[in-house]
């Protein structure tokens, strides 16, 4: 195989603290039935890439156990397949080399035995905010005809219907597809840009020199020094992805997007390629169960709920239980949550193993969405 | 080879054409029916040994293997991928004194006698591939060690009208049991053998060789074997079990199965989970249900994506139902399409299957004629009509 992936696990933690407190960005739960590295995991293993290493830093545990062996991505190899890269401290370590890794430039140098090791000649590298279903084959099809060091896959984004709290990094390419320059904007800024969706492949033996020369010359910041360093004497190009694609950047966008599942488009870009499946770790729940009293609309439901309640333009995940007389209206609710009777909920994200009991009322607002925290009790 | 000893191996027999779900196993076996919406039949007794600790099974397989191998794979959904033990196939073979065909049951098991003493299994625990029933076979074993049987069979009681339809066991208080009758006119008991034996090994290979030896055998476990060990005084006992045991042998009963998975409180329900009932995954988006439309009392499964109306029904993965269309009191199974305004009632549609815009298949519930089968892939036409009781093969 050519390609090897590597994804990062943590970098957008801080986007989303209120679910992230204990978990990574990877591990984050969404749509019904997956976790967001899903999305990454799969667009590897569908393009053709059998060995992929998960690089994170802190809060783990949940990324751990929901890869597991890797079985469930078909990446349990014998060569290859999926390894999973925690900060890398030396007992013999100066006290100052001890610290963890704060940036992306400072973590793929954590992980540069891992790249020299991988016998491919490019490295694909992704963030797990991303939700979208891209065919990287293409892409790597794509970065080699143009003969480039480094292909930078970008959405375009208009920015008057979008707001991005966080920064984000604008490409600027030619028609040919070639950079020609790159800002980070924290700023609104007016019209259509190209945004990097932090999707890159590279040419192995290039990325290791970028590192050296990054480590060389002090950079911590991939977007703002490494990249620039090599821009004119390298072949730095775009590729212009025009199918779904969202990152995820706030709690209120963890909303938006999620309620863009129920949109039928936005469910068969993603879910309906046949040949592109998102695989995810099997749970072997029965499958969900409607009582005589259910009322559902509108509604993305996953295996091993019980619903006897109502339910309209909402989002359940697995194990979810509605008790009769529940009402549940624009929600997002994780797995096991449990809405007991005559309860009615709007605009609510509840986290794992929530707990409502009867003759609750909650009500969040779409921009606004009411959040509670894992295992709590309304 | 090296290979670790194992108290007990299971060896569930597969082979089973069954015939009479005709429509159903044209191309599988009937172990691999699909069951419940996201399972096959054979999930059940491949579930309960892993729950029961048992992770050593042969599969024994004669009758359209293709899909069942397939499905059974490495054993991995069941977590019986292991590098001692585990699932294995076992096909018949040709050996170097004669090939054959599994002539019976019991022949099945003595064409693989040495997979059991490769384990140097001290019990077999056979098991069979035609129903829907969670039980532990741990207890079991201990039951028939605690007895120090040579033989223990599973019996579940039923009513006294059905008994004819079973092989029925006679027990002493003792549990010990005394009598067997194969399918009685006149039963004078109510415990029916679940088809489910645990044999201490040695006392298997003895009387498996001697069945093999008699040329009028039908080399049948209820026919044959048992009554021999019964006749020659062997100490067997009738282990009782109680809660949801089904044959799903014919298109009724496999229609009733599945109905029991339904309701607010559910006959049998596959929600526990300190019992799961594992399955081979496919890899489903969770299911959609849109607006307009209406589900009620129904098992829908991942991949679906409902428009119209489902009342008392299974859905399996990735089964569409356009807007308009009415499905009750129905069994749907993976990755068919319910056209605009087409009615299924009281039927059984096989994987793929496309009913046509306007189209009608099926009686009221519980008809005179029966249900209604419709096999793998087929097409009804927009506006067709399928009389109720119809059975329709695939004919590919």
């Amino acid at each position: 195989m050519k390609a090897a992936g590597l994804v990062f696990s943590n970098i957008h933690d801080r986007c989303i603290p209120e679910m992230t407190a204990r978990r990574t960005m990877a591990s984050l739960p969404f749509g019904g039935r997956y976790r967001l590295v899903d999305f990454t995991l799969s667009n590897m293993v569908n393009s053709g890439i059998t060995k992929v290493g998960i690089v994170t830093h802190n809060n783990y545990r949940s990324l751990v156990d929901h890869i597991g062996t890797g079985k469930d991505w078909d990446l349990s190899r014998r060569s290859g397949g999926i390894m999973i890269l925690p900060p890398f401290i030396t007992a013999y370590d100066n006290p100052r080399a001890n610290k963890l890794y704060t940036t992306r430039l400072e973590a793929i140098m954590g992980v540069m035995d891992f790249i020299n090791h991988c016998d491919e000649e490019l490295i694909v590298l992704s963030d797990s905010d991303v939700v979208c279903n891209i065919d990287l084959a293409d892409v790597i099809d794509y970065h080699e005809q143009h003969g480039g060091d480094v292909t930078i896959v970008t959405k375009k984004v208009n920015f008057a219907d979008s707001a991005f709290r966080n920064a984000v990094n604008v490409i600027f390419a030619d028609d040919d597809g070639k950079v020609t320059d790159f800002i980070e904007s924290t700023q609104m800024m007016n019209g259509e840009f190209d945004i990097s969706t932090n999707i890159l492949v590279f040419n192995k033996s290039f990325l290791l020199s970028l590192i050296d020369t990054s480590i060389a010359h002090g950079y911590t910041d991939f977007y703002r020094q490494a990249l620039p360093y090599c821009m004119f004497t390298s072949g730095y190009y775009v590729y212009r992805y025009e199918g779904y694609c969202s990152a995820i950047g706030s709690l209120s966008e963890y909303f938006k997007i999620s309620m863009e599942m129920l949109d039928d488009k936005t469910r068969d870009s993603l879910f309906g390629v046949k040949e592109r499946p998102v695989f995810t770790k099997v749970r072997n729940m029965a499958p969900t169960r409607y009582g005589e009293g259910a009322q559902i609309s509108n509604s993305l439901i996953a295996d091993g709920c019980v619903i006897e309640g109502e339910v309209e333009n909402s989002i359940l995940f697995r194990g979810v239980k509605v008790k009769k007389g529940a009402k549940i209206k624009n929600s997002i609710l994780l797995q096991n949550t449990i809405v007991h009777e005559n309860t009615s909920l709007n605009c609510i994200i509840s986290d794992k193993n929530v707990v409502i009991m009867d003759d609750r009322t909650l009500s969040g607002y779409e921009t606004m969405p009411f959040f509670i925290s894992k295992g709590k009790i309304v | 080879m090296f290979s670790r000893k194992k108290e007990c191996v299971a060896m569930l027999l597969a082979g089973g054409q069954g015939s009479r779900l005709y429509a159903l196993t044209q191309k599988v076996a009937k172990p691999a029916v699909p069951f419940g919406g996201k399972y096959r039949i054979i999930d059940f007794p491949l579930s309960n040994c892993t729950n029961s600790g048992i992770d050593t099974v042969g599969v024994l397989t004669q009758y359209q293997p293709l899909v069942l191998n397939d499905y059974i794979g490495n054993g991995l959904p069941w977590d019986l991928d292991r590098t001692y033990g585990g699932v294995k196939i076992l096909p018949p073979y040709q050996g170097s004194h004669s090939a054959d065909w599994y002539k019976g049951t019991a022949n099945a098991i003595y064409q693989n006698i040495r997979f059991i003493e490769n384990f140097d299994a001290d019990y077999v625990l056979i098991l069979s591939g035609d129903h829907i029933y969670k039980m532990d076979y741990a207890k079991m074993l201990k039951f028939h060690k605690k007895r120090g049987a040579d033989c223990t069979i599973a019996v579940i009681d039923v009513p006294i009208e059905e008994a004819s339809r079973f092989g029925i066991m006679s027990v002493d208080e003792e549990q010990r049991i005394f009598k067997f009758s194969e399918k009685p006119k006149n039963p004078d008991s109510t415990k029916a053998s679940m088809g489910i034996y645990i044999f201490t090994k040695d006392k298997l290979v003895k009387y498996l060789t001697e069945d093999a030896n008699d040329p009028d055998s039908s080399n049948d476990f209820g026919k044959n074997v048992i009554p021999a060990m019964l006749g020659a005084g062997e100490k067997m006992f009738a282990y009782s079990f109680e809660g949801y045991w089904k044959d799903v042998g014919t298109i009724q009963s496999l229609w009733e199965a599945n109905m029991d998975l339904l309701g607010d409180h559910p006959v049998f329900s596959m929600d526990d989970e300190k019992w799961r009932v594992y399955s081979r995954h496919n890899t489903f988006a969770p299911q959609y249900i849109g607006d307009g439309a209406k589900i009620k009392n129904s098992i829908i499964s991942e991949g679906c994506e409902v428009y119209g109306t489902v009342e008392n029904s299974v859905l399996f993965g990735g089964v569409t139902v356009l807007p308009g269309a009415v499905v009750r009191d129905s069994v749907v199974m993976s990755g068919s399409v319910v056209g605009r305004d087409a009615v299924l009632s009281y039927s059984l549609i096989d994987s793929n299957v496309e009913i046509g815009e306007g189209a009608a298949v099926g009686g009221p519930v519980r008809c005179k004629e029966g249900v209604t089968v419709i096999g793998d892939g087929t097409k009804i036409a927009d506006g067709e009509t399928v009389a109720p009781g119809a059975m329709i093969p695939d004919l590919r």
